[in-house]
């Protein structure tokens, strides 16, 4: 009889199964922006834990998400539209983020912590005068309790600090290993020989306090990347793929060479193609920075990043998503070599001072006092006390604290800062170039001048029941116009918005579906008007760059778009220099140029033809609506469109180096009164605990002024 | 000095009861969602743990 016949193990098959998924990894999770309190997370968790298909769904409020415990690969939109449908914003993530990352780091912060109390407990016993036997036991536990901890706990350090020496690098961890390693071999020895002097309390503290340095680090950074992966998720990774007469949701992913796709107004061309619907208007800006729309005809290639400005239509692909994704990222790699790799951090190049300096210093003391006493013994205690009582602990702080209190700053405003240097490199800026289409202007629709008030209310009402790209551009001109009330909203997908006014019918929607032709139209009653499509520059541009002038910044605006538009909107706004015309190698060629004349360029841009631009840059920053490529080459991200931003980077960024600069300073200033005393041989392991927490402290308090 | 050999074991015991629960903390997720936990509390229904 096997296995599967018996009736026990048949019987408990699917509640075992059950059983398995329940416990089993979430296999989707939802992005929900809009979910902020415990309403929220129990409506959300009633809704999905009631579906039949869902076995578990559980809110993460800090990182806006829930995750869904289903089966794998099931479609989640019609999750999305019961979520939406109560109201919750809601997208799928492109993948499931692992929870945390850095709980082997949190347990090396817990077990160090304990550790370093109950060695400080024993260490006070010792400071305030237990001897002989007394004191050896004390010791001796201590030994017990630190040498595991310190091993297993400082082994982030031991594992970075190994990797440079193997590259002949010298980084920041190298005397902070080298330091954690003394201090244990040195008291160890003492412990063994009866001595007075170990430094236990000090090796632990030491690791303690730099791990707290580099936990808060992960965590700031890991919360950087998820929201930059919730920022990419906002793009739709679904597509309306047609099969024979059927039309399917599939992921972005999936398609094909050869694939019919269904695409809407509004929506960006997810993969490269060519239109099979006879006629189509689409933006163009993304790739080329023309903020004209132009008309293209059936036959005619669209490229991915394109925005329809027409539809509903469909596109023949012409490559798979896999090929053309992965050519944009090998294209993007092989230009990552730029400003950043090359740029050497603060906290580098204090170490490539200090670490020398230190052990140059250790090197003397001991080679001067054992020609002096020709005791081998104490002139080795005295070279191990000058590198412990250094404090390579306020100096391994001194960077991170400050971009722990920047960034996290920063992440509050909305701002991603995703790479680790970015910070000082901003702080070095005094160019900012600009590029002008989707980072200063932007293009929406506008209601003709004639369009009387009455329709304008209709208008608005109608504009405001639909979250379509276009719906959302025509409010922006209608920011001072009272909404009307309507009955019986209906939205066609794809084609527009209809609804009953007063008894009248009012629809907004593509000309094709209303019988007027191309373009954009507004229906009230008989009367209908043309949306025209026009640029302009968004609402805190002028505030914005009115804020860099004040900085002293030198302003250029670049573009791909025609001398006309660019001299038309730099007419509004205070801009020092205008580029017309440039292709994306002519902008990386600009800013090149402006880099070899010693000038210290942030490049802000969204657009793919910025990629190579942002790259060349000395800093980049791109509008979270810019596109994923764009965002990936970006130092520095914006959630939401808000170029007063920029303004609030540099003076943090300034600030930033500012502190960082103090707390090296500061970090000098200790061991300048340390050093001459351990050199002098009066180093003890109570002056070591004092000199590490103190300064230790200061660094930190120092680092939460930054604003 | 013998009540040393009562009180240096009680303050570790102490310790590392706190480290064991710091760990059991860790292993349960509990720092995952610190701003989710400070709301489910005020939540009507009996909220499930964590999966």
């Amino acid at each position: 009889m096997t296995m599967a016949a018996c009736p026990g193990c048949v019987a408990a098959g699917p509640a075992a199964e059950r059983a398995a998924r329940r416990a089993g990894l979430p296999t989707h999770e939802l992005i929900l922006p809009t979910i902020h309190c415990s309403a929220c997370i129990s409506a959300v968790e009633r809704l999905l834990n009631a579906r039949p298909e869902i076995a578990a769904a559980r809110v993460n409020l800090s990182r806006k998400r829930v995750a869904i415990t289903a089966q794998v690969g099931l479609d989640p939109t019609p999750w999305i539209t019961a979520l939406t449908a109560i109201g919750f914003e809601a997208h799928e993530a492109r993948a499931t983020i692992a929870a945390q990352g850095n709980d082997g780091l949190t347990l090396r912060l817990g077990i160090a912590g304990f550790a370093m109390m109950n060695v400080m407990l024993l260490s006070i016993a010792v400071w305030s005068g237990a001897s002989d036997s007394t004191r050896d036991f004390f010791h001796w536990i201590a030994a017990t309790i630190s040498l595991p901890a310190a091993i297993y706990c400082a082994d982030p350090f031991f594992r970075s600090a190994w990797s440079a020496l193997k590259a002949a690098r010298l980084n920041m961890d190298v005397p902070i290993a080298l330091a954690i390693i003394l201090a244990c071999g040195l008291s160890l020895y003492e412990t063994m020989t009866g001595g007075a002097h170990a430094y236990f309390d000090a090796a632990l503290s030491l690791t303690f306090f730099l791990l707290v340095g580099r936990v808060l680090e992960t965590r700031m950074r890991s919360a950087a990347r998820s929201a930059a992966a919730d920022l990419a998720a906002l793009e739709p990774n679904r597509v309306t793929r047609i099969d024979g007469d059927t039309r399917v949701s599939c992921p972005v992913d999936e398609i094909v060479t050869g694939d019919m796709l269904w695409l809407a107004a509004g929506c960006r061309v997810p993969v490269d193609g060519v239109l099979t619907s006879p006629v189509a208007q689409v933006d163009r800006s993304a790739l080329t920075g023309e903020s004209d729309a132009t008309e293209v005809r059936a036959g005619a290639v669209l490229t991915a990043g394109d925005v329809l400005l027409s539809g509903p239509v469909t596109l023949r692909t012409s490559v798979d998503a896999k090929g053309s994704t992965l050519r944009r990222l090998v294209y993007l790699a092989a230009l990552a070599e730029g400003a950043r790799s090359r740029y050497t951090s603060l906290a580098t190049k204090a170490a490539g001072i200090y670490a020398p300096l230190v052990h140059g210093l250790a090197l003397a003391a001991f080679l001067g006092w054992s020609f002096a006493t020709a005791d081998l013994y104490h002139a080795l205690t005295i070279a191990i006390a000058t590198l412990i009582i250094t404090c390579p602990c306020a100096l391994g702080l001194a960077v991170p604290a400050v971009a722990t209190v920047a960034t996290g700053r920063l992440f509050r405003m909305g701002i991603l800062v995703k790479s680790e240097t970015a910070l000082e490199r901003l702080a070095e800026v005094d160019t900012v170039v600009f590029d002008k289409t989707g980072t200063l202007s932007d293009s929406g629709l506008v209601p003709p001048a004639e369009m009387p008030d009455g329709p304008r209310r209709v208008l608005k009402a109608l504009a405001q029941a639909s979250q379509h790209p276009l719906s959302r551009s025509v409010l922006g001109a209608l920011a001072d116009v009272q909404a009307t009330d309507l009955d019986g909203i209906q939205e066609h997908r794809g084609k527009g918005v209809c609804a009953c006014c007063a008894g009248r019918p009012v629809a907004l929607g593509n000309g094709a579906w209303l019988g007027l032709g191309t373009g954009t139209w507004v229906q009230v009653g008989d009367a209908a008007y043309l949306l025209e499509r026009r640029e302009r520059a968004v609402p805190d541009a002028m505030p914005a760059l009115s804020a860099l002038h004040a900085m002293g910044l030198d302003i250029h605006m670049l573009t791909g778009d025609t001398h006309a538009h660019a001299t038309r909107m730099a007419a509004d706004l205070p801009v020092d220099h205008v580029h017309a015309e440039v292709d994306p190698e002519a902008k990386q060629k600009l800013i090149r140029d402006l880099q070899a004349q010693g000038r210290r360029v942030v490049m802000v841009g969204d657009g793919l033809n910025d990629t190579l631009a942002l790259t060349q840059a000395w800093a980049s920053i791109a509008p979270g609506t810019a596109l994923e490529a764009s965002q990936n080459a970006a130092d520095v991200v914006l959630l939401g469109q808000q170029l007063s931003g920029i303004p609030t980077v540099l003076r943090i960024a300034r600030s930033a180096r500012r502190r960082i600069l103090e707390n090296f300073a500061l970090a000098a200033g200790y061991n300048c009164t340390a050093i001459p005393l351990a050199l002098m041989g009066f180093a003890t392991p109570l002056m070591a605990a004092l000199a590490m927490s103190s300064s230790s402290i200061t660094v930190t308090l120092n680092a939460l002024r930054t604003k | 000095m013998n009540i040393l050999v009562i009180l240096v074991p009680c303050s570790l015991i102490l310790g590392l009861g706190a480290l064991v629960a710091f760990i059991w903390t860790l292993r349960h997720d509990q720092y995952s969602d610190p701003a989710g936990d400070a709301q489910r509390i005020l939540l009507e229904e009996d909220d499930a743990p964590r999966p």
